[in-house]
Order: C-alpha cells, then structure tokens, then sequence
C-alpha cells in the first residue's frame, strides 16, 4: 500500500499515461484508430499523443475498423506493438472477423511462431445518455473467443496498471473501457512503480460476510453503493472485481464464496448467454457444497440496449441488486 | 427590409475551388490485359528468364498433380488447385526479394512452395495435422488464408510498419475475384493509398468463385479498374502469359519499393480445375469453355516461344520434366508417411501461457488419452 500523498486524477487520465508511458518505454508500441491523433480520441484518451510521438506512432486511420484491426496484424507480424482504439462499442463489431478469424488465432494457428501483441481499447457499457449504437456491453462476444485476454478497470490505479500490463502481454488483449468511469476520480499516483498490474487476477473491493457480489467495470462501484445500503438490512457484502474476464480467477472468486456461502454477479450484460451464467456455473460447480442459496444474476435485460431516456430502467442498480440479496434464502437460517 | 430586398443583397460566396485529388488518367488499365508471348516484345525477352519461368512452369504443374491424386489418395483433406495459373503463382513468387513478404490465400500454396517453403509444410493445411506448417518468418511467407481478402490488410500493415522501420520491404498480397467483393479488399486498398504503403495487390481473376462467375461478381469495366477510385494505378496482364505477368508484378514491386505506392493488378487467367476436390464444376460451366482455356495454357505459350527462339532443346525440357518427378516422387513419398500428432499440442499455443481453465482442459485430455492407451493394451 502506497502512503504517498496523491491527486485525484481520473480514468482517463491514467488510460492516457499509461498509453503515454508505453510508448516513451517501447518505440514499437504504436497507436492507431479514429481520431485518435490530432483530436485526441473522441474521450481525449490519446490526448496529446500524436503530438509528443509524432503522427507515425499516433496515427489517424481511415474510418474502417477491419482495416484498423488487419492492418495491426501485419504491423504486429512485423514487430510493432499496435495499439488500436475502436471508437465506441457498437462501432468494434466490424473488426470482429479480424479479431475472431486472425488476432485471436494467430498464435495457434502458427505454433507459437507468430504471436500477435495487439491491445484492443474499446470503450463500452451504458450510462452516459449515448445514442443508439453507442453503449453495448459487448464483452460476452469477445470472452467467447479463445485466444483472447479480455479486461476491464473499475478503478482509476487499475485503467493504468492494466492498460501498461496489456500493452506488455504477447498475446492479443481486448481492453474494455467503462465510458460511464471515464471521469471517474480517485486519488491516485502515477509515479508508483507497484502500478502494473497482472493480468487474471480479481481483487476483493469490499471485505464482508454475508454474501459475495461478483461484479466487473461499470459494476464495480454500482455494487460497493449497494454494499453501502445493505449494512441497514444487516447485510455485510463482499465485492470481487473481476479485472479480467479472460484469464477468469476462480480462485479468488471461490475463495470468496467459499467464505460467504452466498454470491451474485452484477452486470450490465444481458443475462441470457452472458458472463453472468459462466460465472455462475464455475461458482456453483466448485463451491456447491459451500453455497446456502443458487448463485443469482442481476443484469441488464434481454433487449436491445435502451434509448438513452430509457436506459436507468434497463441498467442494474442499488434497488435491483439488493432485491437480488434479499432472495438469497435468509430465511433458511434463522 | 423585405425578405425579398434582404435575398436581393444577398451575394453567395463562391465556394472554394474544386480540383481532383489526383489525375485518374495515369491509373487507369490498359484496353486490354498485357501481353508479351505471341507478340513482338517477346523477342526482347531475356532468354534466361524465359527458361527460368518455364522450369517452375513445369515444376507447378506437376506440384498441382500431384496434390490432386495425393487428395484422391486421401492423404489431404481438401486440395484447391492452381492448374491453369501457374504464371501467376509463379511470377509472385519470382519478382519478390528475399526480405519481401508474401501473403498467400489457401489456394496459393504454389506461391508458397515457390518461394521456398517446403511442399510438405505448404500442405500442412490442407493436410489437416495443424493449421500452418512452416515457419512465416523462414521464408517471409505469412500463413495460407482462408477467410477471403482478409489477408490483404495484413500485407498493408507489414508494409507500413516496415516502412516506418526504414526498411526496404515490399509486400505481396495475393487474392482472387470473388475476394475483391469482400469488404477487406476495399479497406485493405484505400489504407495502402493512403499511407502510400509499398504493398502490390495481385488478382487471379481465375473466373470463378466456387461456381459464381465473373459476371455476378462486380459490374467494374475491369477488376483492375477499382483502382482507380482509392488513386492507385491499376494494371490488367494476361495471367497466363508468364513473361508479360512476370514484367507487370516486376514493374509494380520496384514502383512499390521506390516509394511510389501501392498497384492493383488483376491477371485475368482460368482456373482449369473444379474450387476444390469437393466441388462439382460440371454443374456451373461447359466443357468447351474449358477447352478454349486449355490451348491458352501458360506453359503451351511459353513453349510456344522458347521452342520459336530455339531455346527448348530435348534436353532443357527434359530437366525441367525431370526437377518436376523428383518434387512430385518426394512429395509422395513424404505425404505417404502417417502424419506425427501429439493431441496435447491443441493447449500448448492457445496463449503465451495457458490460462488457469485450459490447464484444467488439458488436464482432462490428458487423463483422457492415458484411459485411451490402457484400453488399448
């Protein structure tokens, strides 16, 4: 733990240090997508980039995001460490034949000749009022997908320790971007060297008794609010923050429910065929014996993501959450 | 003041000038695809080359045999040959540099092979005992690919980067028509013009994709036309006529390596065999079309020219048929062998290093296998 006196900085900021120190440590770590130089992303991520590194390691790429994505393929066959930024969600899934048929198999499909070091920035999630197309939680296509890192931060110290661990990894990574956590601030300081953090292990946030939330990005601080207003129906909540999806720390995870004896993982994914039901599988056929009450999802619905006038219906919150606690059959002890 | 004296004084202002961003005159192909044999030019043909084309003319076609009966044998799953484009496998091979790259399609194992790579890794593929068998850095050959036109980005981005390295490297990129219907043929091209990347496109336009011709296929005055529109020159060559693709990919790789950008060639050529074994070509196309496409085959053209100069003794050809048995007798003797399989090896390049969850998988495997081999003592 770091006794430094520090600023509040936001999880932009860090995403923007992280790329930014990357790229001053390793000349082969280019960045590359829409917008991303001289206006700087359209969330500022890559503020400043193209600027200090010059357009060839920033580059503003025509807007085709196959093209983004196959052409980091051959610039990482050729020894670079792309960066790519997809702009929002929705707008990744025309890279998806890139990402599913080349990126994620290259490796394999070479042996371990060719591995590719691409890192996949996507900003995803809900809750900032976007328009249509604008706030998919896409992460269930891309765990699906072996061959894959995928991870996400909740917090600000984690966007950085993440993003730098990402860009180090041999292996493709795809980087989601909670869009609602983007301002999001924390005291946090850029100068501790302990910031990268390894990728495949989730981190307990909130220590309790009663009952595990497992939960990931956008999630993250829905549930500790949650966790907050349980204490008043006696309930002392634990929060995991995943932090990867793939590698999945089981171990962490179990350890948890093990001591609770009660979980449910909190998503804004769709629950049907989303995380929530691996999550909820591993749990249950490990920790079985352990378990007072199923493992419960609270998610978002099984709709097209909302019109945004509509979307604090469809997202999982305080209420849904702990509607979901209350169903874990408290009544079976007393 | 009306509104009818206000739009009285109202003066537009002109809008800015506009002009063309480049001159389409220079990018636009021939009339006609380029052709050297038959015509005049081919006396000026460097004799050496002419014999050099000739002998890896020969040596594919036997290549393409060989792997048709090796497929018939069963000893390859599938085998989508190249008989009949020989001139272009060849030619992307020949034009390119040692430190060049080539990024071939599943059906350009001949490219491939002529380049370097082992027959037998080529065939790995379609073999079936792993995906890609040879090592891509060895002899800059990017895995064979199956997903169409995908590849095409891959050879901008080498290119690119190698650019941006300072190195003097030229990409290939092989692809055939029906793939420049794929949206990564456009976005691989607009990308190439616009970073200028030294990169050559080369279109089979073997007539075919799977049984879908041409004519379904785009309504461009030519596939070589599309160039045009992302402002790179496009150029039309008879693909199988060996010299005059032989001269046009030349042209193209020194335009490229010089700085000029990137050129889309199609070479219009036949593919003389069904997609695949598995494909029935009876059902979507004739005999005689076959036939007409047969007396224009790369090797009877060359022959045609060699034999014209007085360059085809009975001893060249018998070189080249002999080079050709000794490929195809090790081939054969090589595919023959059982393939060597260690099931472990599906966990061991999946990741740098296997997650927690595929070390469980393999786990199981493994204790499936061990049960296996108890049985079968």
């Amino acid at each position: 733990m770091t006794t430094v006196a520090v600023k509040p900085a936001t999880m932009a900021q860090a995403l923007t240090r992280a790329l930014r120190d990357a790229m001053a440590a390793d000349p082969s770590v280019h960045v590359l997508g829409e917008d991303v130089g001289t206006l700087g992303g359209v969330f500022r991520v890559t503020d400043g980039l193209a600027k200090e590194f010059g357009e060839d390691r920033c580059t503003d790429t025509p807007l085709a995001e196959a093209g983004i994505l196959g052409t980091a393929v051959g610039m990482a066959m050729y020894g670079l460490r792309p960066v790519v930024e997809m702009q929002f969600d929705a707008f990744a899934y025309p890279a998806f034949e890139q990402l599913i048929s080349h990126v994620a198999r290259m490796r394999n499909r070479t042996r371990g000749r060719m591995p590719l070091p691409i890192t996949v920035r996507v900003p995803y999630g809900g809750g900032i009022g976007g328009v249509e197309h604008h706030s998919d939680s896409s992460e269930a296509y891309y765990m699906a997908t072996p061959g894959l890192h995928v991870v996400t931060p909740a917090t600000v110290a984690d966007a950085y320790g993440l993003l730098r661990a990402a860009i180090a990894s041999d292996d493709p990574v795809v980087f989601l971007e909670p869009k609602r956590l983007y301002w999001s601030k924390d005291a946090w300081n850029p100068e501790d060297p302990q910031t990268v953090e390894p990728i495949g292990r989730a981190v307990v946030r909130r220590s309790g008794r009663s009952a595990t939330l497992i939960t990931y990005g956008p999630s993250v601080p829905v549930c500790l609010e949650a966790a907050e207003a349980a204490r008043a129906e006696g309930w002392d909540l634990e929060v995991v923050d995943l932090r990867s999806l793939v590698p999945f720390d089981d171990e962490t995870v179990c350890a948890s429910v093990r001591r609770t004896g009660r979980a449910v993982v909190v998503h804004e994914s769709g629950s049907f065929s989303g995380p929530g039901g691996e999550i909820a599988a591993r749990v249950t056929e490990r920790c079985f014996h352990h378990l007072e009450a199923p493992v419960l999802r609270v998610a978002g619905f099984d709709i097209p993501y909302p019109p945004p006038m509509l979307e604090r219906h469809h997202l999982p919150g305080v209420d849904r959450i702990l509607d979901a606690v209350a169903r874990l059959q408290w009544e079976a002890e007393s | 003041m009306t509104v009818m004296e206000q739009r009285g004084a109202y003066r537009p202002t002109p809008p800015p000038a506009w002009q063309p961003r480049t001159d389409p005159a220079p990018l636009l192909p021939d009339a006609e695809p380029h052709r050297v044999l038959g015509t005049e030019a081919a006396a000026q043909a460097d004799p050496e080359l002419l014999r050099r084309l000739y002998a890896q003319l020969v040596l594919g076609r036997r290549y393409n045999a060989q792997a048709t009966a090796l497929t018939k044998q069963g000893r390859l799953a599938v085998y989508p040959s190249s008989t009949g484009q020989e001139a272009c496998e060849v030619a992307a091979a020949l034009v390119l540099q040692e430190r060049d790259w080539l990024f071939p399609s599943y059906r350009d194992t001949l490219a491939a092979v002529a380049r370097g790579v082992d027959p037998v890794e080529a065939l790995t593929l379609l073999r079936g005992d792993w995906h890609t068998g040879y090592d891509p850095h060895e002899h800059r050959v990017a895995p064979l690919c199956t997903p169409l036109a995908t590849q095409l980005p891959h050879a901008v981005g080498l290119a690119h980067a190698a650019r941006l390295k300072g190195d003097d490297v030229v990409a290939l990129a092989l692809v055939g028509d029906g793939g420049t219907s794929e949206g990564d043929f456009h976005e691989a091209l607009n990308f190439a013009a616009v970073w200028q990347a030294p990169v050559v496109f080369l279109v089979q336009n073997n007539g075919f994709a799977i049984s879908v011709p041409l004519a379904k296929q785009t309504a461009a005055p030519s596939l070589a036309h599309k160039a045009v529109g992302y402002g790179m020159p496009g150029r039309l060559v008879d693909g199988n006529d060996a010299v005059a693709v032989h001269e046009v990919l030349g042209d193209a790789v020194r335009h490229a390596r010089a700085g000029g950008g990137p050129t889309l060639v199609e070479a219009v050529t036949y593919r003389i065999e069904a997609h695949t074994n598995a494909d029935d070509a009876t059902r979507y196309r004739g005999d005689a079309e076959v036939e007409t496409w047969r007396e224009h085959d790369p090797i009877l053209l060359l022959e045609r020219e060699l034999t014209a100069r007085g360059l085809l003794d009975d001893e060249t050809k018998q070189a080249a048929r002999d080079a050709a048995e000794t490929l195809a007798a090790d081939l054969r003797a090589r595919m023959n062998q059982d393939a060597t399989l260690d099931p472990m090896d599906l966990f061991a390049h999946v990741y740098a290093e296997p997650t927690p969850q595929l070390r469980e998988q393999r786990a199981l495997l493994r204790a499936e296998l061990e049960a296996e081999g108890e049985e079968g003592r």
